[in-house]
């Protein structure tokens, strides 16, 4: 299980100049929830709501503020400094963009065998194998071990990224956009490839997008930010067929939709997210919520459970499940 | 309604690099009417940015096209889209950062647009920049026309290129894939406004864009490229009902939709290389209908059914033997 409980990222920032007083930029608020094993929760949220910051605190790649998180039984967030290695035995990343997460000096051969000679010790002729085997396994041939990244096109560096995650067999693949700058017949490959590894390796995957139509098609569990902190949580198929929260809504409504029956509707929120540096007090959707009352200002937002599985933090949501 | 605007005949650009010459367009035929607003869809490099700043006369001093380009029945030639530029066909980009001067305020771009293009005088241009910022539903206006770009969002910057693009009432507008940068509630309320604003005007939209959603929602009709030929042109309806052309087919399973779900389906193989594209047929390695004659000789594009355009052999390859 992927434990994450009352999780927060602040980070202090200087509003104006270099002399102005520091104020403090919650990145990530309070965030928890679980994961099973070799389940794909979808992390969904629009630009600055905190997802990418959030999956990066799971591996202490940002150091959290506060809050726990437990990666198969261990609690990560206790490790000291020096430990912090053993984490990336049992979790991998694969970022956004394929080009400049893979050295550009290095072969394909020694990117992927890399994570696998820093924790283990084997033999050339063993890690050449090796290597092999990966590469067949994300779809590419041996001919692709001597290339550079800057030989390969996106979807290649994308599927040698995912090979490199893959060398030293971890449990859980945070994957951090990673569809974002491929193409659309690209990144059905590429989705393709991921679903196939979690079924043969019984992976389990937080997955970060902006687009919910992607997140739809690979994830049990969808989470929806919005300003660093969590609106709704649920099985995709209801989060996306009957969302709960107002955001979730608007999102939903917002997505064009690849169906020529589908007419442009006038926009449901109008105006901008607020800045995360000035948050609005309560909810931090209130100012743009089409159903905001005088009480979304005042409560102090929490995830509650709604339904059956389904977590939700409107307040409509939660006094509805009450009454 | 179906009078044309713009037509390509036949055109064709190649590209001379140190890597050899670049075959980024071949045989480029399509018409954009009065009124419509016509899409081009395709993958990156397949060719739709060149095809606009071809039709813009921006194109870099090591392009050689070879073919033609009417606006209103009219040849463009080097001199007379200068004039057309900015006038009748204006433009706004994908990356409203790197169009905007960074140097200047909101209110002194804006009205340097009306002095250059339509001599307003100056005083007169600074004063309407409000009015025309209100135009394209800029909240708070008034502060927004004296601020520098950087201290705008995306979206807010995207309307001030609307705002500028629009601001010489052109008869074509073309927009390179102007909401690819923005988030989805935003990119709801920049289509929202481009669209109201096309029919209060009534002038035609170039759109290029490789969402398949925002095509659904948005054009008339479309116009598929893949390697820089269109393969496809059909009504928006046809062509999401009833694809044709396998690249089309396989782009639209490719397409995750966020209301159905289900399994998508890849293309296997990857878009080849336009230094040494295959002969025949560009798509003929990754067509599952592919046969003899698509290795050999390029489909062109005909006319299958009322409005649909398709370039490929399957579909009335045997007429011509």
């Amino acid at each position: 299980m992927v434990e994450v409980y009352e999780l927060k990222k602040y980070f202090a920032v200087r509003k104006t100049g270099q002399w102005s007083a520091k104020s403090v930029l919650k990145a990530v608020d309070n965030v928890s929830f679980t994961v099973r094993m070799g389940e794909t929760l979808g992390i969904v949220g629009e630009s600055g709501s905190g997802k990418s910051t959030l999956v990066r605190c799971l591996t202490r790649l940002i150091e959290p503020t506060s809050g726990k998180v437990v990666l198969d039984g261990e609690e990560i967030t206790k490790y000291r400094k020096r430990d912090l290695r053993k984490i990336s035995k049992n979790v991998q990343m694969v970022f956004q963009d394929p080009v400049s997460s893979l050295n550009p000096r290095m072969n394909v051969l020694s990117i992927i065998s890399e994570p696998l000679s820093a924790h283990e010790k084997i033999s050339k002729t063993e890690r050449k194998s090796l290597v092999v085997d990966l590469l067949k396994e994300v779809g590419l041939n041996e001919e692709h071990m001597y290339k550079y990244p800057g030989e390969l096109s996106g979807g290649q560096c994308q599927r040698v990224a995912i090979a490199r995650a893959l060398s030293i067999k971890p449990k859980i693949l945070i994957l951090d956009e990673p569809t974002a700058s491929l193409d659309v017949s690209v990144q059905a490959q590429v989705l393709e490839l991921l679903e196939k590894l979690q079924k043969e390796h019984s992976l389990t995957y937080l997955f970060v997008s902006h687009d919910i139509a992607v997140v739809r098609s690979i994830s049990h569990k969808a989470m929806v930010m919005y300003l660093g902190k969590v609106m709704e949580i649920g099985p995709t198929e209801k989060v996306v067929n009957e969302p709960l929260h107002p955001y979730t809504k608007v999102l939903m409504r917002s997505v064009p939709i690849p169906d020529p029956d589908s007419v442009l509707t006038e926009p449901a929120i109008q105006g901008e997210p607020p800045s995360a540096l000035n948050p609005p007090s309560g909810c931090p959707f209130r100012t743009r919520c089409p159903n905001a009352v005088d009480e979304c200002s005042l409560a102090d937002m929490t995830l509650k459970k709604v339904e059956e599985d389904r977590y939700s933090a409107c307040i409509l949501n939660q006094r509805r499940s009450d009454s | 309604m179906s009078e044309e605007l713009v037509r390509f005949e036949d055109y064709s650009l190649d590209f001379m690099t140190l890597y050899g010459r670049i075959k980024a367009l071949k045989n480029v035929n399509f018409q954009i009417r009065k009124n419509e607003v016509f899409s081009l869809v395709g993958e990156t490099g397949c060719g739709k940015t060149v095809t606009s700043l071809a039709l813009l006369g921006l194109l870099p001093s090591n392009a050689r096209p070879r073919g033609k380009i009417f606006f209103e029945q009219e040849q463009l030639t080097a001199q007379n889209v200068e004039q057309k530029r900015g006038r009748d066909i204006a433009v706004v980009f994908q990356d409203p950062m790197t169009s905007l001067n960074p140097l200047y305020t909101v209110r002194q771009q804006l009205a340097d647009v009306l002095m250059a293009r339509r001599q307003v005088p100056k005083k007169e241009a600074l004063r309407s920049v409000v009015d025309i910022l209100r135009e394209v539903q800029m909240l708070d206006a008034n502060r927004v026309a004296d601020l520098y770009p950087h201290e705008l969002s995306g979206g807010m910057k995207q309307r001030v290129m609307i705002a500028m693009a629009l601001s010489c009432r052109p008869k074509l507008l073309i927009a390179d894939e102007p909401t690819t940068a923005l988030d989805v509630t935003i990119q709801k309320q920049i289509l929202w406004l481009m669209k109201s604003l096309r029919e209060k005007h009534g002038f035609s939209i170039l759109f290029i864009t490789h969402d398949m959603g925002v095509v659904a929602e948005f054009a008339h009709r479309v116009g598929v490229m893949y390697a820089g030929s269109i393969v496809e042109i059909a009504t928006k309806r046809r062509l999401f009902k009833n694809p044709l052309h396998p690249y089309t087919v396989g782009l639209l399973n490719a397409v995750p939709n966020p209301r159905v779900g289900g399994k998508l389906r890849a293309i296997p193989g990857s878009v080849p290389s336009l230094v040494n594209p295959p002969t025949g047929c560009r798509f003929n390695e990754r067509c599952e209908r592919a046969f003899r004659k698509c290795f050999k000789e390029t489909p062109p594009l005909i006319e299958v059914e009322d409005q649909h355009y398709v370039a490929c052999h399957v579909y009335g390859g045997d007429e011509n033997g």
